[in-house]
């Protein structure tokens, strides 16, 4: 960014430095370590000059707020206008003690909804079903209806709560049940808002809970994205997720290389079916993960969005700014948060929360306390929710807007980012794409090994996590943990059995043979599962019926 | 407990013990089988083998399912390469056989080849022959195919399967010299992706031009994942084994396997012997002889082989 | 040298995440075990069925879903019932310190609680697992 004499100037000065006052202070006492570099293998350099961004031009790569690259942030005034939104990922039990804690977060300020459902409802499985078996209302609340469903949002107007929900291979019912449940407050489809998670293809990688294959999953996602572009525009209809991958075990590089191969799969796969670009990239949205190394995390969000936009401007021909702007929530990075000392997680969030912000994500969740050990209490999430509350009121840095532009190390490390992510992006697009790549178990075996390499690193000391093989203490497990009643699995079995007597049965059947022959077809199958819901076909009976006709996903592995 | 009963029963944790002593080269589990050798040769042995990633564990456990269904018993064995590092191992290939874990008529062992270096373990055979006299109306034995395992387990097998997929990024022409001959049946599995056909035509093209005994090798497309092709699998092996019994095949390879093992049996005894009747610093003191140049390796072998052959006169 | 010892890792229930079965699983293989891996969505009669067939020393289970005080001690049951109730049965994952001694009182004889490092678990196994010979 400064002109060649200059740089010429510095290097010299700076070599004069490192032959002087560093030479000294060495011979002193040595750094740290041999080599400083983060989990992505980036080195870090003792310091950054003008020399580590002399290629760099402010306009074409760094540019402003809202304008293409969005390096800076897709939106021009960005927290100076709202702050992002303070959305805590939340669900355990019933309906009934879910919906009380999304009142309770509403109350303390939260400002949008994040529902997190129980294993079997992610699978598609009734409460009662065995497979269900210790499982229900354990990870988040348990839905098998739309009755549990209308418990959920009980006084929760839905035309003024934003809502996501971490939903993946059967999204489309529940989508379809949201809307009912709106339809029956008096609110239209087109006023929804809200994220469905929606992303098939990281199941496949680091997440696990896909049912059917990745064809016919391919085309539940597609169908979504038509029926939300026609009839729930303000929806979005899928949050490419990286958060997964780096819980995995992942690098940084390889979160935003593999969520970027799979974002464009998603698009190839919309283009096949036969959607124009723009009408469905504006809604579609991305899920980052907020880990240790600050700077790093905050260049990545930073290089992330440029490479998307370029890659939808120059791959994919989008028009649409809109189509070119990454949105992204962001969640505080679990697997770094300690079992040992866990007050000491209330700190690690803060600075992870902080990156977020100061990478300019749009939405954030920030973990609790006592996440290594179980689901959080009130007064735990409450402080996870402070400590966002904290950053946008008091510390300042939502004043002004992607204020870590120009740090040469920052914008070095954008850089750097950017390139390794783009050669990652390559070698999946000579393997065929993300959906080849991960049945040829090539994304799977990368995040393993790096998991290992992180996981040897920590025993042998070279990476310190502070009271877990550092600064430990002599403690007791900490009391008043969250527990799940164990009744809740029977109570849904009461439910589910009086349901499927109340209900008129025969046009539940006729609904369900209905959503049988277009799923065998090729209409787009959101008005078949909205007619279902209604009906109050559970969802494993719909998604039975989808595993009949689709088949079910039979894992891979290469260890 | 009783293993020798357990086996008679029928009792699958009975077997898992026997075949795990045979592992572990106990005489127990050598005079167990000794005493039950009459119940075994009624097992059909097929061997499945190929480059990785073609799909081998899949395909193994689409056709055992099929046997299943037929009430055929059937046993798998499932060979994995140890390392020669650690000696340790990661024994993958049950987790794409999952649906049949609870299957009553099914039973998969999986193996590591514990420094042997074909690729199979040293006591597939003898986990095999176990199994056959458990009452396995079918055995698999499946590897993947590295080094000289593929010829190991057509050694083996009655009939060998060789496993190819399209877009490997070898051109048939470029695979390793022998395969051609080892193979019994061809699988062209995921026969779904592009190249399947052009694959298969490929095989056909290479046997017309090895054709030289009576038995045409079966070139099949399948997909094992979604269960096709099986039963053209199947139907082939069915053909294959009525070749090698009408013919003199089946009967005369086995003889030769016997012959090998009662040769390998009887070599490991003497040696057994002439080694635990030397003592150590003998053998010791006569290699030093040798390299001394005080006598030569070959009349150190017959001063070695002095007592036994004493004895016998 | 005696045989190695023989591990099963598996993943009952519908939990999903699997990076620490696969770590665990290649530190067993690089402390000389043979590691069978199960794969993700066993049932206990999966479970129980595959450590017979296998005659593993060990059935480790990882689960991190909260369904632990359901499957675990499922497990422990069926291999008594089939008559293999002489394996060594340890578990790991997100379970908390007060379901420790449940989990022990049905047959489990360890639980590695989050930070474990893989040489503990190593450890134990080796001392626990006597091999004849």
């Amino acid at each position: 960014m400064s002109d060649k004499d200059d740089i010429e100037e510095i290097k010299k000065a700076r070599e004069k430095w490192e032959a002087g006052s560093v030479k000294k202070t060495i011979s002193r006492f040595p750094e740290r370590k041999e080599n400083f570099s983060t989990d992505s293998g980036i080195e870090v350099k003792r310091t950054y000059t003008p020399e580590d961004t002399k290629d760099q031009k402010y306009l074409d790569d760094i540019g402003f707020p809202g304008e293409y690259p969005y390096t800076r942030g897709v939106q021009p005034t960005q927290y100076r206008g709202r702050f992002w939104t303070m959305r805590q990922y939340a669900g355990f039990g019933d309906a009934e003690e879910s919906n009380e804690r999304y009142k309770y977060l509403l109350s303390q300020g939260q400002t949008g909804l994040s529902i997190a459902f129980d294993l079997p409802t992610q699978i598609g499985y009734d409460s009662d079903a065995s497979l269900a078996e210790g499982e229900v209302g354990k990870v988040g609340v348990a839905i098998s209806s739309l009755a549990d469903m209308e418990v959920l949002f009980e006084g929760i107007p839905l035309d003024k709560v934003s809502t996501s929900m971490t939903i993946n291979a059967p999204a489309a019912i529940l989508l379809a049940m949201y809307i009912v449940v709106a339809e029956k407050q008096g609110v239209g489809m087109e006023k929804l808002k809200g994220t469905i998670q929606n992303d098939i293809l990281k199941e496949y990688v680091a997440r696990g809970t896909y049912i059917f294959p990745p064809a016919p999953s391919m085309r539940l996602i597609t169908d979504i994205f038509e029926f939300c572009a026609k009839n729930v525009p303000k929806w979005n209809t899928i949050s490419i997720s990286g958060y997964h991958i780096r819980e995995a075990g992942s690098t940084a590089v390889q979160e935003v290389a593999f969520t970027l191969a799979d974002g464009i799969a998603y698009v190839n796969a919309a283009l096949k079916a036969g959607l124009d670009v723009d009408e469905f990239a504006p809604r579609l949205s991305f899920f980052f993960n907020a880990n240790n190394n600050l700077f790093q995390e905050a260049a990545k969000f930073r290089a992330a969005r440029r490479l998307w936009a370029r890659i939808m401007k120059e791959r994919f021909g989008a028009k649409n700014p809109k189509s070119l702007k990454l949105r992204f929530h962001t969640q505080t990075g679990g697997s770094t948060l300690t079992a040992q000392q866990p007050d000491n997680n209330i700190v690690r969030v803060t600075l992870q929360a902080l990156e977020a912000v100061l990478g300019g994500t749009q939405s954030l969740h920030t973990n609790s306390r006592e996440e290594a050990l179980s689901l959080p209490t009130e007064d735990s999430v409450r402080i996870a929710l402070r400590t966002q509350q904290i950053i946008a009121y008091e510390s300042g840095v939502a004043d002004t807007v992607d204020p870590l532009a120009g740090s040469y190390y920052v914008e070095s490390l954008t850089d750097d980012i950017e390139k390794r992510a783009m050669d990652y992006i390559k070698k999946i697009d000579d393997l065929g794409g993300a959906p080849k790549a991960i049945e040829q178990g090539y994304m799977q075996k990368e995040i393993q090994d790096a998991a290992y390499v992180y996981q040897k690193s920590v025993e042998s000391g070279e990476t310190v996590v502070v009271g877990m093989n550092k600064f430990k203490i002599d403690e007791q497990p900490p009391k008043n943990l969250l527990k799940v009643d164990p009744a809740v699995a029977e109570k849904q079995n009461v439910r589910l059995a009086k349901l499927r007597k109340d209900r008129d049965n025969e046009k539940v059947k006729q609904a369900l043979r209905e959503v049988e022959k277009a799923a065998r077809g090729e209409e787009n199958l959101m008005p078949y599962f909205i007619k279902a819901v209604k009906e109050y076909a559970t969802l494993g009976e719909i998604c039975d019926v989808l595993r009949k006709v689709f088949g079910e996903y039979q894992e891979s592995v290469i260890l | 407990m009783d293993i020798k009963r357990g086996i008679i029963e029928g009792n699958r944790v009975a077997l898992a013990k026997l075949i795990t002593m045979a592992e572990d080269g106990r005489q127990e589990a050598i005079d167990i089988i000794r005493e039950l050798y009459g119940k075994s040769g009624l097992a059909y042995i097929i061997g499945i083998t190929g480059p990785p990633g073609v799909g081998k564990s899949t395909l193994t456990a689409g056709l055992a399912k099929m046997y299943s269904d037929l009430g055929k018993r059937v046993g798998i064995i499932a060979c994995d390469p140890t390392s020669p590092y650690t000696g340790g191992a990661i024994l993958g290939d049950r987790i794409r056989m999952q649906k049949l874990f609870t299957d009553p008529n099914i039973f998969i062992r999986s193996m590591g080849s514990r420094g042997h270096l074909g690729g199979l373990s040293m006591s597939t055979r003898i986990t095999s022959r176990i199994m056959d006299i458990f009452g396995m109306d079918y055995i698999f034995i499946e590897t993947v195919g590295v080094g000289q395992s593929e010829v190991e387990i057509a050694d083996m097998a009655d009939t060998t399967i060789m496993v190819l997929a399209p877009g490997l990024g070898d051109d048939i022409q470029a695979m390793k010299a022998g395969i051609m001959e080892i193979g019994n049946v061809f699988v062209v599995n995921k026969c779904d992706r592009d190249g399947a056909d052009k694959t298969a035509r490929e095989i056909e093209a290479m046997l017309d031009f090895n054709d030289k005994s009576a038995w045409r090798p079966k070139v099949i497309k399948a997909a094992a994942q979604a269960d096709e092709g099986l039963d053209n699998i199947t139907n082939a092996v069915g053909e294959h084994e009525k070749y090698i019994k009408e013919s003199d095949i089946f009967m005369s390879k086995r003889k030769e396997h016997i012959k090998e093992e009662i040769m390998e049996l009887a070599t490991n005894s003497i040696m057994s012997d002439i080694m635990s009747r030397l003592p150590k610093d003998e053998l010791n003191s006569i290699v030093d002889k040798t390299v001394n140049g005080e006598t030569d390796p070959y009349s150190a072998a017959n001063c070695i082989l002095k007592p036994l052959r004493d004895r016998s006169v | 040298m005696s045989r190695p010892i023989r591990v099963l890792v598996a993943k009952p229930g519908l939990d999903g995440h699997d990076r620490g079965a696969k770590v665990v699983a290649r530190a067993l293989r690089d402390a000389g075990m043979e590691v069978i891996y199960t794969g993700l969505r066993q049932t206990p009669e999966q479970i129980a069925e595959a450590a017979i067939q296998e005659d593993v020393d060990v059935v480790a289970m990882s689960i991190l879903s909260g369904a632990h005080n359901t499957l675990l001690p499922k497990v422990v049951k069926l291999l008594k019932e089939k008559g293999a109730g002489d394996k060594l049965v340890v578990g790991g994952g997100v379970i908390p310190a007060d379901d420790i001694p449940y989990l022990k009182s049905q047959g489990i004889a360890e639980i590695f609680t989050p930070g474990t490092p893989t040489s503990e678990s190593v450890e134990f196994i080796k001392s626990h697992v006597r091999i004849d010979s």
